[in-house]
């Protein structure tokens, strides 16, 4: 700092710091003159006097980098964010009160789309819920736990996979952007396959699932964790070591263990303080106890380790998966109790997927109750005991929680998710206030925020 | 026959309107309008297994300056319709709106207080695309088909007169809930 | 489907005479099992409509009765050490009901932020995070018609409880706890978005899902669905809170 700088015309002299020789007042206000080196005394000289100008910024909702319909106001002094406060509702469906017009069987499919990333994790703990409302829990086939947790990990992965495509490009990382949409293709076929659809599945029911694995879908989900890990490898040699991915997450969006626990952040976020909190492990449910995966965890607390982890838990999840398609044994996949299970046993005919010719001539032919039930069940749907339940899951952005209130009827009194990107999303001020713009950007991405979820 | 026999080689005819709707067709920049589930579809449709970028249509600029489609991707919230209104208005001339998905179109599943019933309550919509997400294959049809509209799409005082034959025609139209028999 | 209940409550089912010709009837339940609903018929449908030959049933729907100690597994040890570290335990926790392997402590509202801050502070309990407010509206319950369930769960000793506070329709206000549990800020926001509940002590109560100028709280039962008809050919129906219903 100690530089001199010989005879300088305006009289610098450095022993007296640069603010003290070179401000003069002229009509356009004072006016510094800085030779080099000294900026930063300079602007810490500065800051307590004259009137900075304080800017608000307003970033979205429609933005390409705030990760959907999220609106950020900053309140910037040049370019540290001074606040910074979350706008959010942009979203809002009210897909909760729209539950309570329909049957407990049709709110799979308005819960499916609420955290529109990981549908499956929605889907599931609605059910558990249901199930534990019914107290049915232990009725649950283990085909269908199994596959249940199936895809829960491919889902985990293709969520994970988005938080990395779109990380990336809100940081400018482009090419991660296609690795992570190439890789979910891959996943999302094996979706179709099972479920029929890409994405807003409604294949979780309330006691088991839908319909079974076609055929050929194992050998589908093998070839796939035959490819993934290798394109997963890509992805993170890119990004892993990369100085620039580093010098834009390392030290970035910084929320230690207290500021998590007292925020209630669960999740990534909570797991990169160091604390291997994973409902998984720690409250299991479907089944999770029997499986073997560790649970990945960072003591760094910034958006790197964040990254860094979920990076992992793609790998635990390919192992996850792995085991469920050893484990998997033939058997039902819905519930015995008829007055509960769904009806439909459904195949691909000539005109599209219904239900299967058998089915079909059994109700119609044979059983009468079959028949009862079946119309019963789609047209009222079953009745769920008068009482409440808390319901709560590990899904990729954190605990997905379900608060379920029935009345007794075929009609969902309330259901209300707590669900974790909410809570999450809190934590923006706490992570972004003193850095700079683009550091709201990464410290965004690494929250991993979907819009769908926080809105409802 | 005619004129185009006697040209040299190399030479092409062709109208205004044509050569316009060409041009403004194979370039056609969409604004990010990304709202919920059919926003990832959309990205999907633009990342490397279904390409938009052979359409011209890769950069989806988030400038509604610089675009001249929205894709309104997903459900529209009361909160989210005047920011919709508004980055429509701040688009430039040509532009046109593919309303994606069934929540786009109609209001989708989501028929209650906080959905608006359908983009064209705010903003006027050249395709309609249902789905609950439309496929990527489904997209790109939505996107052909509005190219050939926009190849077709006449300019200056023909443009006017189509308009107003094409509003003429939609006032005295039967509405949908009074329609008769089971084929259009 | 569901049965007739052994205990039927006010309605008296009459079943047919015994041997000796006398009818047995059965007296109402103990007076303190609250009923929420009673259901008319087996089907939903009820008058003329009802040819199922079930429409004489009765039933009646019970909330969940208070449980009575000990309560078994970890919930015993929860009650002792909550009623160890608050002096004022039997005026704060009016009932616990432990259902489907849950503990739910009714608390009364004006209780609440020493319930939460002996549910954090207190070594035995250590309910780290609290899981958000959900709001619910009972509007046929008089002077319980708001409710807020507060979902804790404990890193430490690996337990969950819940908490639930009511409030009436006339007086919507219940204290807020986000000086204890900072991360219920936006929760409570929402569920005074939702249900119009006050929580008197948060620093920014405002609307947080709903435009800003939005009028009336949705999620509350008074409050409609909004939806529109839906046009198909030929025929126009009605939106789903109008619809023929099958409940």
């Amino acid at each position: 700092m100690a530089t001199t700088y010989g005879n300088s015309a305006d009289g610098f002299d450095p022993a007296n710091g640069p603010a003290s020789a070179q401000e003069r007042e002229t009509t356009e206000g004072r006016v510094f003159t800085v030779t080099g080196n000294d900026w930063d005394d300079l602007v810490r000289d500065l800051s307590g006097t004259t009137a900075n100008e304080r800017i608000v910024v307003n970033m979205g909702p429609q933005h390409p980098s705030t990760h959907g319909v999220l609106r950020l106001i900053l309140e910037l002094d040049g370019e540290t964010v001074t606040e910074v406060r979350c706008g959010i509702g942009y979203l809002h469906t009210g897909i909760e009160k729209n539950i309570e017009f329909r049957n407990w069987t049709q709110g799979v499919t308005f819960v499916t789309r609420m955290d529109y990333l990981s549908p499956i994790f929605n889907e599931t703990v609605y059910c558990l819920g249901v199930e534990k409302l019914l107290g049915i829990t232990d009725q649950i086939p283990e085909r269908a736990t199994t596959i249940r947790v199936m895809m829960m990990e491919l889902n985990r992965i293709s969520s994970h996979l988005v938080f990395l495509a779109t990380g990336g490009m809100e940081l400018g990382a482009l090419t991660a952007m296609t690795f992570g949409f190439r890789e979910r293709e891959l996943v999302l076929d094996v979706f179709e396959m099972i479920t029929g659809l890409r994405m807003n599945h409604a294949y979780i029911r309330p006691g088991g699932l839908a319909m079974d694995l076609p055929e050929g879908a194992e050998k589908k989900v093998r070839e796939l964790l035959r490819v993934l890990p290798g394109r997963l490898k890509d992805v993170s040699d890119l990004l892993v070591e990369n100085a620039i991915w580093k010098g834009r997450t390392v030290g970035v969006g910084y929320l230690d263990l207290a500021g998590c626990i007292a925020l209630g952040v669960t999740g990534p976020v909570l797991r990169s303080t160091g604390l291997p909190h994973d409902l998984r492990k720690s409250q299991p449910y479907c089944g999770y106890e029997n499986y073997e995966f560790d649970v990945p965890v960072q003591t760094t607390a910034d958006a790197y380790g964040r990254f860094l982890i979920r990076i992992a838990e793609m790998s635990e999840s390919m192992k996850i998966v792995e085991q469920c398609l050893d484990r998997l044994k033939p058997g039902p996949v819905m519930v015995q109790d008829k007055k509960i299970a769904w009806p439909a046993q459904l195949t691909s005919g000539a005109d599209g997927t219904g239900n299967s010719p058998e089915h079909i001539k059994m109700i119609m032919g044979t059983s009468m109750e079959a028949l009862i039930h079946h119309f019963k069940l789609v047209t009222e749907g079953f009745r769920v005991p008068v009482g409440q339940v808390y319901s709560a899951i590990e899904s990729p952005r954190g605990e997905l929680g379900v608060h379920m209130v029935s009345d007794g009827g075929t009609r969902p009194y309330r259901v209300h998710y707590r669900d974790p990107s909410f809570t999450n999303l809190q934590a923006t001020a706490a992570m972004c206030e003193g850095g700079q713009i683009a550091d709201v950007v990464a410290a965004v991405a690494s929250i991993d925020p979907v819009m769908g979820g926080v809105d409802r | 026959m005619g004129i185009e026999e006697k040209l040299p080689s190399g030479v092409l005819l062709t109208t205004v309107e044509g050569l316009a709707g060409y041009m403004r067709k194979n370039s056609l920049w969409p604004a990010t309008f990304g709202l919920a589930c059919c926003a990832i579809e959309m990205m999907s449709t633009g990342a490397g297994r279904y390409d938009l970028a052979r359409f011209g249509m890769e950069v989806f600029r988030a400038s509604p300056r610089q675009a001249d489609l929205m894709i309104v991707a997903g459900r529209v919230s009361q909160k989210m319709a005047p920011v919709l209104r508004t980055i429509y208005d701040q688009m430039a001339e040509p532009k046109w709106v593919i309303a994606m998905g069934v929540c786009a179109s109609s209001g989708g599943m989501f028929n209650n207080y906080a959905i608006v019933q359908g983009v064209d309550h705010v903003v006027p919509v050249d395709m309609y695309l249902p789905g609950c997400p439309p496929r990527p294959e489904m997209l790109m049809d939505a996107i052909l088909k509005l190219h050939d509209k926009i190849q077709n799409e006449k300019l200056g005082i023909n443009k006017v007169r189509d308009d107003l034959a094409r509003e003429r025609e939609a006032l005295l139209a039967v509405p949908t809930s009074q329609m008769r028999g089971l084929l259009p | 489907m569901t049965e007739p209940t052994e205990t039927p409550g006010e309605a008296k089912v009459v079943f047919p005479a015994t041997t000796d010709g006398a009818i047995e009837t059965f007296a109402p339940a103990s007076p303190t099992d609250e009923i929420l609903e009673t259901r008319q018929g087996m089907f939903g449908v009820s008058g003329t409509g009802d040819t199922s030959g079930y429409g004489g049933l009765v039933e009646p729907m019970r909330a969940i009765p208070p449980s009575a100690r000990p309560y078994g597994g970890a919930f015993d040890a929860i009650a002792d050490a909550l009623e160890a570290a608050l002096p004022t335990y039997r005026q704060a926790v009016k009932a616990v009901v432990i259902d489907r392997d849950q503990m739910i402590l009714q608390v009364d509202r004006d209780h609440l932020h020493e319930v939460a801050q002996a549910l954090r502070d207190d070594p035995a309990l250590r309910f780290e995070m609290c899981m958000g407010v959900s709001g619910v509206h009972h509007p046929e319950d008089a002077g319980r018609e708001l409710r807020a369930h507060y979902p804790f769960l404990s890193i430490t000793h690996n337990r969950r409880v819940s908490v639930e506070v009511t409030a009436p329709d006339a007086d919507p206000r219940i204290p807020s706890i986000i000086d204890i549990y900072p991360g219920n800020d936006w929760h409570e926001r929402e569920t005074f978005d939702f249900f119009g509940i006050v929580f008197e002590g948060h620093p920014h109560l405002t609307r947080i899902q709903m435009p800003d100028d939005w009028r009336g709280h949705p999620q509350r039962k008074d409050y409609p669905l909004g939806g529109i008809p839906v046009e198909f050919k030929g025929a126009q129906i009605p939106p789903p809170d109008q619809r023929r219903s099958y409940n």
